[in-house]
């Protein structure tokens, strides 16, 4: 199996203060990754070095074999969907135009944008109405498959996800989660997630990177991370879904 | 409200039109992208912020006559490498000037808008892969649109306004109605002007949101409907200026300097060569300096000036050899120097007197200047907005020995009224006034000459000298008109009650000349 992204000695220095110590990281094709860690861990800026909104202070990422430098900014980036962490839809724009807002830079005829944008809004379970709506009259929860959608809609096939559930409640969060790694499968995606939740990492990934202080402190699956940790910050962090998970079998009473 | 009042309103609109849209579709051309760098570049920003202010600090009107000479170099130095200049009058200084008045409000509302764009947006514009040009044409100038167009909004408002001060550099705009009312005290004229340009400032303004709110919701109809409605507008205001474009045998081009006596004249010079079956354009309000090197540049065709201006202005000179030969010396001297036939003196004299009430002279025991020189300590001096820049003030303070415990400057209108309420004691009157008549005033003796003759002369332009239907319609003025011809009509004008306009004054005036003459 080739591997989708490579990280060769990636690292990130603002101003002196290193955000990303040198990192290496493989992501083998068809991977679903979740990217945890405390605020200010890192994880946003590590992400971004993946489709080149983040400059390289040093190292190299290749996707796909090919080495991002040598490609131009613009043309990586609308071959990686990009879900922010603040969603960014484009609030002059429809939703329609959201999200057909990549095939229409790639130059599509029309009638395919239409074709792939009502494509889309079923494959995030938005009804068609909303089509024509401004992002400002849609709920949290609409505004954020909006922002998948148009991850999407140019067919990627690496998808990657800052905090994308960031601002909602439990039930939509967790409908919308299932749904992501519904597509991340059906899709054949390489994903990569940024997430505070352990427990959603937990559920939905293949492997959990850790992060603490620009560093990977731990890269495993999920089964062998809960086991348990020799890194006692790691440890920490894994307790969360290990006492929630046996709270639910203590009631009901499993 | 007179006919006579609206009958130059289509020519005044539609140059007033022509010239504010002509500035603010430069100054777009200019602020807009000049306004995108200045965004994208702090370096740039501050400098250019910083310019436009400072422009806008010049006062309109300073700004506007500030752009005269700077054009007549250029026109100079253009004529000196090129062999001919271009007109430094009129349009291009008006444009110039409005141009980069109307700059600082786009120019500000577009950095505002680009810089005000949320960074959110930006970043995810980039994370679509948008390039820096597609990100400023699909993301931030649509976002910042809102706020660039309350820019130009503000821009057109000012610069439709800031085009009335065009006129006195020769520009016809609305704003001919408001200085040529302010000057002869008829407010009808001056609301004309007002409520014209402020009309069409609202207008435009209403029409330029239509657009703004129909870009905004994108709604073809809306934003549609005001393009249209600015259009039709344009094009209707604009109309009647086809005829000035289209071939026809001649336009002549009549001055005037700013008081009444210049406007009745002027109109008495268009009404004759109309008469003739010519087409004339008047640039009125113009500075005294200005028309004479508008004259001699050939901007305008011919115009009304006095000899002892031209003495002491054009020629430099402080001597007084008399009447006969002042104009003999003009005659000569202005053909050889610039070109510019003197046709004919009217026959009367609009001198620069000193003049005062006819009590406070008495009370004073003042009857000549040589009275006033040892009560002068005691006394305010009021002179018209040029007067004492002029030459021939600093012969006669300098002949006299003239000490004033005050100087002030007024409009004519106002020093005539200023005399009257004793915040001038002495005013420089000009002897063909009816105002001197009217108000008892006494115009003071002048024993040592050091006041030349101002014999009214007609000027013709170099181009003109030779031109056979101007020649003969303005045939028979030579020493045509009376000072008490000249007084009456002058008093028609500027009278409280009863005014007439420049134009009826001038066929009052020229019915005289009928009668008078065999
Ligand atoms: N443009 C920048 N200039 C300077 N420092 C930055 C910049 N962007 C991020 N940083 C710093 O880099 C560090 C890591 O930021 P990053 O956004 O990657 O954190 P994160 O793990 O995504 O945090 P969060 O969970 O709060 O989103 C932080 O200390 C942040 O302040
Ligand atoms: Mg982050």
């Amino acid at each position: 199996m080739t591997d989708a992204i490579v990280l060769d000695q990636v690292s990130k220095t603002y101003d002196g203060a290193a955000v990303l110590q040198p990192t290496d990281l493989f992501i083998p094709q068809g991977q679903f990754v979740a990217l945890v860690g405390g605020s200010g861990a890192g994880k946003t800026t590590l992400l971004k070095t993946i489709n080149g909104l983040v400059a390289l202070t040093a190292g190299r990422v290749r996707i796909d074999g090919a080495a991002t430098a040598d490609l131009d900014g613009p043309t990586l980036r609308r071959r990686i969907g990009y879900v922010f962490q603040e969603v960014g839809l484009f609030p002059h724009l429809t939703v329609a135009e959201n999200i057909g807002v990549v095939p229409t830079l790639l130059g599509w005829e029309p009638a395919r944008i239409a074709e792939r944008t009502t494509e889309l809004l079923a494959l995030v379970d938005l009804p068609a109405a909303l089509a024509a709506r401004r992002p400002a009259a849609l709920s949290g929860g609409q505004r954020q498959r909006v922002g998948v959608a148009r991850a999407l809609a140019a067919r990627p096939s690496i998808l990657l996800m800052d905090e994308p559930f960031g601002a909602l409640d439990s039930v939509t969060r967790v409908a919308l989660a299932d749904d992501v790694r519904r597509l991340h499968d059906q899709l054949d995606l390489t994903t990569v997630m940024v997430t505070h939740d352990i427990a959603e990492a937990a559920l939905l990934a293949d492997r959990i990177v850790v992060m603490a202080g620009g560093k990977v402190i731990a890269d495993d699956t999920p089964k062998t991370l809960l086991a348990g940790h020799a890194d006692p910050a790691v440890e920490a962090l894994m307790q969360a879904p290990r006492r929630q998970a046996a709270r639910v079998r203590e009631i009901t009473g499993e | 409200m007179n006919s006579g009042l609206l009958s130059l309103l289509p020519d005044r609109l539609a140059w007033h039109v022509v010239l504010s849209a002509s500035a603010l579709g430069l100054g777009l051309l200019i602020a807009l992208p000049l306004g995108v760098l200045a965004a994208r570049s702090p370096r740039l920003r501050w400098p250019a912020l910083a310019l436009a202010g400072l422009v806008q600090t010049i006062p309109s009107l300073a700004l506007l006559a500030l752009f005269y000479p700077l054009l007549l170099l250029l026109s100079n130095l253009a004529k000196g490498a090129f062999g001919h200049g271009f007109s430094a009058l009129g349009f291009l200084p008006s444009l110039l000037a409005l141009t980069l008045y109307s700059m600082l409000p786009i120019l500000r509302n577009t950095v505002a808008g680009l810089t005000g764009v949320e960074p959110a947006i930006v970043e995810a514009a980039r994370g679509v892969g948008m390039t820096d040009r597609q990100r400023l044409w699909r993301g931030e100038l649509p976002l910042a649109l809102p706020v660039i167009m309350a820019g130009v909004r503000t821009a057109a408002v000012w610069t439709i306004g800031a085009a009335t001060l065009s006129t006195p550099v020769g520009q016809t705009s609305l704003g001919d109605y408001i200085f040529s009312g302010l000057q002869t005290e008829n407010w009808a004229m001056v609301l004309t002007g007002c409520i014209g340009s402020a009309a069409l400032a609202m207008a435009v303004d209403q029409l330029l949101g239509l657009v703004e709110r129909g870009a905004e919701r994108r709604d073809k109809r809306i934003w549609g409907a005001g393009l249209v409605g600015l259009t039709i507008g344009l094009v209707a205001a604009v109309a009647p200026l086809a005829a000035d474009f289209a071939p026809h045998p001649s336009t002549y081009v009549i001055g005037a300097k700013n008081f009444s006596e210049q406007y009745i004249l002027a109109e008495l010079m268009a009404d004759r060569l109309e008469g003739h079956g010519a087409r004339v354009t008047r640039k009125i309000n113009l500075g005294s300096a200005v028309a004479y090197r508008a004259l001699a540049a050939g901007e305008i065709d011919a115009y009304v000036d006095y000899s002892g201006t031209l003495w002491a202005n054009v020629l430099g000179r402080t001597d007084n050899p008399g009447r006969a030969a002042v104009l003999d010396g003009l005659r000569a001297e202005l053909k050889r120097r610039d070109g510019v036939v003197l046709l004919a003196p009217l026959g009367f004299e609009n001198a620069y007197a000193l003049a005062m009430r006819r009590d406070k002279a008495q009370a004073l025991g003042i009857r000549t200047l040589a009275d006033l020189a040892a009560k002068a300590p005691d006394l305010t001096m009021g002179g018209d907005l040029e007067f004492f820049s002029r030459p021939e003030w600093a012969n006669v303070e300098r002949v006299y020995g003239l000490r004033f415990k005050a100087k002030r400057q007024f409009q004519p209108t106002f020093m005539y009224r200023a005399l009257g309420s004793g915040e001038a004691d002495v005013i420089s009157a000009f002897s063909s006034d009816g105002r001197i008549a009217a108000d008892g005033l006494v115009v003071l003796g002048d024993p040592k000459g050091a006041l030349p003759p101002y014999d009214a002369v007609l000027l013709v332009s170099p181009s003109r000298a030779n031109d056979a239907p101007l020649r003969k319609a303005l045939a028979g003025l030579d020493g045509a008109i009376t000072v008490e011809a000249m007084r009456a009509a002058n008093l028609s004008v500027d009278r409280d009650d009863h005014k007439s306009s420049p134009t009826e004054a001038a066929r009052a005036l020229e019915k005289g000349l009928r009668t008078g003459q065999p």
